[in-house]
């Protein structure tokens, strides 16, 4: 199957600071990609760069098996939604719905049948004879989106389009997107910096630092098997807990000399001798109490600090010098300074050599 | 001393008493050493740049005799306007005795297609340099820039020549490229300013939407720039309206400027001064500026704070 948007030995450099590089990228007809890192990662400027805003130094863009590589924005077959919803102030919604179809000349006719299908899709058709300025900010975001609707395009550009948001707009309104893209199917391309808007949207993820795409996978791989600490550290919050230490054989023995067995990882590269490595894991994966038994690796630990979430809790303490958390069930009663024996199986942790920093 | 000290330990009684009893909104006293200090000088900053404009104005409405008495703060006696029609119509400006009315509508002509032309190239001149950047666009800033840092009269030679060999020295049109070329580095840096401060993307969004130079910037950049542009003209109306320099050198004697007029007016050689005459002159000549102020002021502080945020 041919892919819709498929990027080949991109770079982008301002003056000597290289911005991305060599970077590839093959996205499939329909798919939701998610294009997730830290500021100043690169993320935007990737999105800017298909959208055809800012001129590459080098490589290709395919669109719909198109090469558009020299090709103005508004002829790669793109609709792009921005985190300041950039909507024209002194025109109506239906006119900033409009204006990209009525720059291109369509009929009117035409014009109203789109208009009037993006607002019974979005359910905006009351606003549309209001000025962006007397929208909340989740109706502008709306409309934004209803701007890229319009034109029929075969890929949506979304540039971080809930950041503006508050906490339960951005969460209604993730809702949306992701209903928006069963109905529509169109391939979707997303930044963002919110790494539950990526796990919850996403078919694939893209993790990207300094311009490179660190790993690109479904949600659960990404979140569940990372190929380097970068990426086990940026996912995931509460953070992973790492440890510090040599892996010989199939013992893992931290700094402070504690022995963790690990003869159910694993390995991608079989370890050979004994190498400096870190062992990560997630606070969801260590166990309490009674379901300690049977687990590779237990311990009696102190607790320091209990955070109650609501739905979970999260408790804070030490194995050896290392601080880690660990979430358990709210019902859980723990304490400070209640004395509990915690455990996990390695199976279910990564480890990185210390050295590459890759999954091994 | 010990007195002092008791009256300190009282008022702070009473100052705690006071806080103690505080409630709803904190008393404003008027007469406090500050605001005493602030009304006096805006006061006599004020006193400074109106009694020039009372004398002018209380004079023009005098007769000579009553000039010539010498009070020079007076009222009018019986005030007329006899001095304010002469000044319009019959002063000598020169040979010619048709008063300042010939003037005004030079300047007219000068400052209306200077005023539109220089602020039309400075706002695309500004657009172009922060939304469509090309190779060399900030090194072609930078020298637009350091043009404004150069004195008038250093040009005002080579502008002569350049404009003799066009053929068109001496002419309505020589003012009113000099008035347009000059008012570019400012005019530029203003609208550049001004564009850098709206937000890219939606400039970016018209990109995706196919609307390309011209479309951007009638439809989405203009009716953003209101502000603005109040600001240009108000610079462009009152610097070219006042301007002498380049309306006596350029312009020709048939198509002087009143500010040229105004001046030949109140420096004529011949006869007594008419002092009358020439307050009223200057009156006159100053009323477009101060009434293109009056009404847009308002804007004008507006559109240079907003221009001021992101540079």
């Amino acid at each position: 199957m041919q892919n819709s948007v498929s990027i080949r030995d991109l770079s982008l450099n301002f003056g000597s600071v290289k911005v991305l590089e060599h970077l590839d990228l093959e996205i499939a007809q329909g798919e939701f990609i998610v294009l997730l890192g830290p500021s100043g990662c690169g993320k935007s400027t990737l999105l800017n760069c298909i959208a055809g805003l800012l001129d590459i130094s080098d490589g290709q863009i395919f669109i719909g098996g198109r090469n558009v590589t020299w090709l103005e924005p508004k002829d790669r077959g793109i609709g792009m939604v921005f985190q300041s919803y950039a909507l024209y102030p002194q025109m109506t919604v239906e006119r900033n719905l409009s204006f990209g179809l009525r720059v291109a000349g369509m009929k009117k006719d035409e014009v109203e049948k789109r208009v009037a299908r993006a607002a019974e899709i979005l359910q905006i058709q009351p606003l549309l004879e209001r000025k962006p300025a007397n929208l909340s900010g989740g109706q502008r975001q709306r409309v934004a989106i209803g701007r890229a609707l319009v034109r029929d395009v075969d890929v949506f550009l979304f540039d971080e389009p809930l950041s503006n948001l508050d906490a339960k707009l951005r969460s209604d309104l993730r809702v949306e997107i992701k209903r928006l893209h069963h109905r529509l199917k169109n391939t979707m391309i997303y930044v963002t910096h919110d790494q539950i808007e990526a796990l919850t949207l996403a078919d694939r993820i893209a993790v990207m630092k300094n311009g490179v795409i660190q790993q690109l996978a479904d949600p659960h791989t990404i979140y569940n098997r990372p190929v380097n600490l970068y990426v086990a550290g940026f996912i995931g919050s509460p953070q992973m807990n790492m440890f510090t230490g040599t892996l010989s054989d199939s013992t893992f023995t931290t700094e402070d000399g504690i022995v963790i067995p690990v003869e159910t990882y694993a390995f991608d590269t079989p370890a050979t001798g004994s190498t400096a490595a870190v062992l990560g894991v997630r606070p969801e994966h260590i166990v309490l109490g009674d379901e300690t038994a049977g687990m590779p690796f237990t311990i009696d630990v102190e607790i320091e600090i209990v955070e109650p979430m609501g739905s979970d809790t999260l408790a804070w303490t030490k194995i050896g010098g290392q601080a880690i958390t660990f979430r358990c069930d709210s019902d859980v009663v723990i304490a400070t300074g209640h004395k509990v024996r915690i455990g996990f199986d390695p199976a279910r942790g990564s480890i990185f050599s210390a050295e590459t920093t890759n999954r091994l | 001393m010990s007195q002092t000290s008791t009256m300190a330990g009282a008022s702070r009684v009473a100052a705690t008493n006071a806080v103690q009893e505080a409630r709803g909104p904190r008393p404003k006293p008027f007469f406090t050493p500050r605001k005493i200090i602030i009304y006096s000088l805006l006061v006599v900053f004020s006193m400074y740049y109106l009694f020039p404009l009372y004398v002018m104005f209380t004079t023009s409405l005098k007769s000579m005799p009553e000039i010539r008495f010498g009070n020079i703060f007076a009222l009018p006696v019986a005030p007329n306007f006899d001095a304010w029609v002469k000044a319009w119509t019959s002063a000598c400006t020169g040979l010619n005795c048709q008063g300042l009315a010939p003037g005004f509508w030079n300047s007219v002509k000068i400052t209306i297609p200077s005023t539109i032309i220089s602020i039309f190239i400075a706002a695309v001149n500004g657009y172009a340099l922060i939304n469509w950047r090309f190779k060399g666009s900030e090194i072609f800033f930078a020298i637009l820039i350091f043009g404004s840092f150069i004195p008038y009269q250093v040009f005002l030679y080579p502008m002569v020549i350049i404009a003799r060999e066009l053929g068109i020295f001496g002419t309505l049109q020589a003012v009113i490229i000099v008035h347009t070329i000059f008012g570019m580095p400012i005019l530029t840096l203003l609208f550049r300013n001004y564009f850098a401060s709206l937000p890219q993307e939606l400039f970016k969004a018209a990109r995706v939407d196919g609307a390309g130079f011209w479309r951007i910037f009638f439809e989405i950049m203009l009716p953003m720039s209101l502000p603005i542009f109040v600001v240009a003209l108000i610079l462009q109306v009152t610097g070219i309206w006042n301007d002498f320099l380049f309306g006596v050198v350029f312009a020709g004697t048939q198509n002087y400027p009143m500010t040229v007029q105004l001046n030949n007016i109140v420096n004529s050689a011949q006869g007594t001064p008419e002092y009358n005459v020439n307050m009223a002159a200057t009156v006159l000549t100053g009323l477009v500026p101060l009434a293109v102020y009056f009404v847009s002021g308002k804007w004008f502080v507006r559109g240079v704070a907003a221009g001021a945020v992101k540079g």
